[in-house]
């Protein structure tokens, strides 16, 4: 049995502790938000918080997650740099197929929850891993320079 | 006034019968919701695209899918333009299969690919608004004994324009309903649009910024057991002998099941069943191919363009002209096998019962997917019911039914509905890969160095021969072809010829830009070469023989004058030009800088584009997907290569799958020449018109003429 600390709720599953966190997300809790690219961190499809921190979940075994605050794109936009960001990323109009872009707003939340106004070298380090097929990268880089201009709000809607 | 086709008024109520589909209600916090949809809800249903409900309520059934391209917003603006209603008022649904009520136009069955969906829709869809529209005013007029001249309709109500009164389409929905369907609508004039060619909002967006959209291998049932697949790593191999205890043993896998060239694994969970997959012992029979590698079939291509090929355009007499002219250029081209790599793995999810199967998938040819779970299942057509999803992409792939076919086949053997889900190993080797094509071109000069004659011989398989037969006509390929034969340059004398010579180990077939960019690559850079061969400037060289070309010569003036074509630059940049015109009547010129290091690391710079599209719906639409084209271009023209080695792909994921990456991208802009022309496709002229730019700035960059793709490979090793 494991227990995780997921989107500020527990949940408690009958698996081992080598699990990746996504398909403990995906097929046993059934957060599919959280999205399979590669299986093996290439692509970025997948990333959640732990902490705050940009984690690659398909290679996240759950027990390393114990104890851990983890969030998922199913609620980053509760915080007030995710709202921001899902926000630059409807104003800009980044988004095209959407698959890849669950892991996209999570690395940049994460980004700018630690530098709130990133150069393009800092964002090029912090979302290089995250690929995109549909090619909507200059977007995202306008996006996040967007989001680091627009002031915090901790309003949320619905 | 156009005539109505008795195609956009056959009544939606039986093709909405699928079953679970999702709406996107668009008040003011967009959601995504699942909603079975129900025809006996909406009062009037005037046509296959269109339901209105008496709460008001407007539906507009999406044929295309969406796959990123903006489909599901474009689609709607045509609908709603001639409707004359918001688009925060419409919600949307997928189709169901349907060939006879959503057929592309172009196509002739349900597919949304090869940049079609606007130009094929631009009419019909607005047909269909309008006749819906016309109906309502009819109804109000009749409600308020007035002429419907009097009327006009605005956001989803009519008014008696004299007296002002007014009536909401929900409230006419009964009374329009009973109304005859009108035989013969007037459109709008292009100058009266409110929606169409102003940037709207994508619909679909909002789902997909906060994990909610749906995507394929979102779906979750009750019951439903999560499986993965091995075929058999040598192309054609078959399956010999399995050991399973392994994996049998592994907590959560439940079953095994074995198809003639491939293994499964069923499982509670994708971590149990890739932890079977792995412990499988399979023996394979490997086949013919065990020892067939990437050379063995570029040496089958090059032996068939030694052979004529079938004349696909001809003025003059080229190969005389050339054997004649004072100077002759030759070169051979080539281009890779490559993969598509959407970002959402290939994934089908399948339910087989004695009476009965459902699918649900993304897929880019809905009805082609009822149709294989029918074969497989053996089950009338009838009985199959397919719940589309957005795609993870497309590019092309989903264009094929392979992963559904075995997904049914699988399904068959077990017990409750099942989900398989490729890995991403999978997805690279047993992808329905875009053809190696192998190109010889020629052409004859003058004392000027201007072209007198131009051969064009092209050599690969023919797609459509086995994805569309009826297309593939008179031992021509028109996608093969496409943009080839289209040549715009004016040459007296020129022949384009196409030797069908299919692959022998490797399925082929579409791959976003699709046989446009492939030629475009041959002959912007063999133009390019001719250029150089007359020692003139490639824009000037160029504009030079797209006299009878106008729109085509205006988007390379307007591309070289924004990127500053004649400013200088830095030691090691180089600039390229690359001009696009094909089938899908859009007209893109590229100008690309490129930076190469003294090691041979390619850096593009900067993408400048022009675009004329003809008539634009959703503006930004275009520019966003010039853009992503543009990526997926790059991506592919610097890095992108399948190859074979003992009957195996190479390539395994995204390691050595070497895609572009946001480090990697140039600042790209795109610049609209908006007329009243018909629209163009845009999808994939991005892609078609990147890797000729990027060769073309090469060769300015280094003085290298790379005629094999992938450039950067070619590059180090030239």
């Amino acid at each position: 049995m494991v227990t995780l600390r997921i989107n500020n709720k527990s949940h408690t599953v009958d698996v081992s502790s080598d699990m990746p966190l996504l398909w403990v997300l995906r097929d046993l809790l059934g957060m599919t938000g959280t999205k399979f690219g590669c299986g093996v961190a290439l692509c970025g499809a997948c990333t959640v918080h732990l902490d705050g921190i940009p984690r690659r979940a398909c290679v996240t075994p759950v027990g390393t997650a114990i104890g851990h605050a983890i969030t998922t794109i199913e609620v980053v936009g509760a915080t007030p740099v995710g709202k921001k960001v899902q926000q630059a990323w409807l104003d800009l109009e980044v988004v095209q197929c959407g698959y890849c872009q669950s892991g996209q707003i999570m690395a940049a939340a994460a980004l700018l929850a630690k530098i709130p106004a990133p150069t393009d070298t800092d964002i090029d380090q912090a979302m290089s891993g995250n690929i995109c097929r549909c090619g909507t990268y200059t977007r995202i880089r306008e996006a996040i320079k967007h989001a680091a201009q627009t002031p915090s709000t901790v309003k949320r809607r619905g | 006034m156009d005539r109505v086709s008795r195609r956009e008024f056959l009544i939606a109520g039986a093709a909405t019968g699928g079953g679970l589909l999702l709406g996107w209600y668009l008040d003011a916090r967009p959601r995504v919701v699942a909603a079975a949809a129900k025809a006996t809800s909406s009062a009037f249903v005037p046509n296959a695209f269109i339901r209105i409900g008496r709460d008001g309520r407007v539906t507009m059934i999406m044929g295309q899918v969406e796959m990123g391209q903006g489909a599901y917003t474009s689609m709607p603006m045509l609908l709603a333009e001639e409707l004359e209603v918001g688009l925060d008022q419409v919600q949307l649904e997928h189709a169901p299969p349907d060939d006879k009520l959503y057929g592309n136009p172009i196509f002739g069955f349900q597919a949304t690919g090869g940049s079609t969906s606007v130009k094929g829709l631009y009419e019909p869809l607005r047909r269909a608004g309008a006749a819906a529209r016309s109906m309502l005013v009819a109804a109000a007029a009749q409600a308020w004994n007035v002429d419907a001249v009097s009327c006009r309709a605005q956001k989803g109500v009519v008014t008696h324009t004299p007296t002002g009164r007014t009536l909401a389409y929900g409230a006419l929905a009964d009374k329009a309903a009973k109304l005859p369907l009108p035989t013969q609508v007037t459109l709008k004039d292009p100058k009266d649009f409110k929606l169409i060619g102003t940037p709207a909002k994508r619909l679909d967006t909002p789902a997909k910024v906060n994990g909610t959209a749906q995507f394929g291998i979102d779906v979750r049932l009750p019951g439903m057991k999560i499986a993965t697949v091995t075929a058999s790593p040598v192309l054609g191999g078959q399956v010999a002998g399995l050991d399973d205890s392994k994996a049998k043993a592994i907590k959560g896998v439940r079953q095994i099941v074995r198809l003639a060239e491939a293994v499964a694994v069923v499982a509670d969970h994708m971590w149990a069943a890739k932890q079977g997959l792995a412990a499988l012992a399979i023996r394979w029979d490997e086949g013919p191919n065990a020892t067939l590698s990437t050379a063995d079939i570029v040496q089958g291509l090059a032996a068939a363009a030694q052979t004529p090929g079938v004349v696909a355009r001809k003025e003059g007499d080229a190969a005389r002209a050339i054997a004649g002219a004072p100077k002759r250029i030759e070169a051979v081209y080539e281009a890779p096998f490559l993969a598509h790599v959407a970002m959402e793995p290939m994934n089908c999810t399948v339910h087989v019962r004695p009476d009965g199967c459902e699918v649900w998938t993304g897929s880019q040819v809905l009805s082609r997917v009822r149709a294989t779970a029918a074969e497989v299942t053996g089950l009338p057509l009838e009985k199959v019911v397919v719940h589309n999803y957005l795609l993870g992409g497309g590019f092309g792939r989903r264009l094929e039914v392979d992963y559904v076919t075995q997904a049914v086949r699988i399904a068959k053997q077990v017990d409750g509905p099942v989900k398989v889900i490729w890995t991403r190993e999978e997805d690279v080797q047993h992808d329905v890969y875009r053809p190696y094509y192998y190109d010889r071109i020629a052409a004859g000069l003058d004392p000027r160095g201007q072209p007198i004659a131009w051969t064009h011989r092209l050599v690969g398989p023919s797609i459509f021969a086995r994805w569309a037969p009826p297309a593939f006509k008179d031992g021509l390929d028109g996608d093969a072809l496409d943009g080839a034969v289209q040549l715009l340059y004016d040459i007296p004398a020129i022949q384009v010829e196409y030797v069908r010579h299919e692959e022998p180990v490797l399925n082929t077939g579409f791959w976003r830009g699709v046989g446009v960019t492939h030629n475009t690559f041959v002959i912007e850079s063999f133009i390019d070469e001719l250029a150089a061969a007359a020692k003139e400037d490639p824009v000037a060289y160029r504009r030079a023989l797209l006299g009878k070309s106008p729109r085509a010569r205006a988007v390379l003036d307007l591309a070289a004058q924004a990127a500053g074509w004649d400013q200088p630059l830095p030691a090691g940049h180089g600039r390229g030009v690359a001009l696009m015109y094909s089938r899908w009547d859009t007209y893109v010129a590229q100008v690309a800088e490129v930076a190469v290091s003294e090691s041979g690391d390619v850096r593009v710079h900067r993408i400048v584009c022009a675009v004329d599209c003809g008539t634009v719906v959703n503006p930004d639409t275009v520019k966003a997907q010039i853009e992503g084209g543009v990526v997926f271009g790059i991506g592919g023209a610097l890095y992108g290569e399948v190859t074979l080695k003992n009957g195996r792909v190479e390539q395994s994921n995204f390691n050595n799958v070497r895609v572009l990456r946001i480090n990697e991208t140039p600042a790209i802009e795109v610049h609209l020449v908006r007329n009243g022309e018909p629209p163009g496709g845009i999808g994939e002229p991005g892609t078609a018109v990147t890797a000729p730019a990027l060769a073309n700035a090469l060769f300015a960059a280094t003085g290298k003429r790379i005629r094999k793709l992938p450039l950067v490979h070619q590059l180090r090793s030239a």
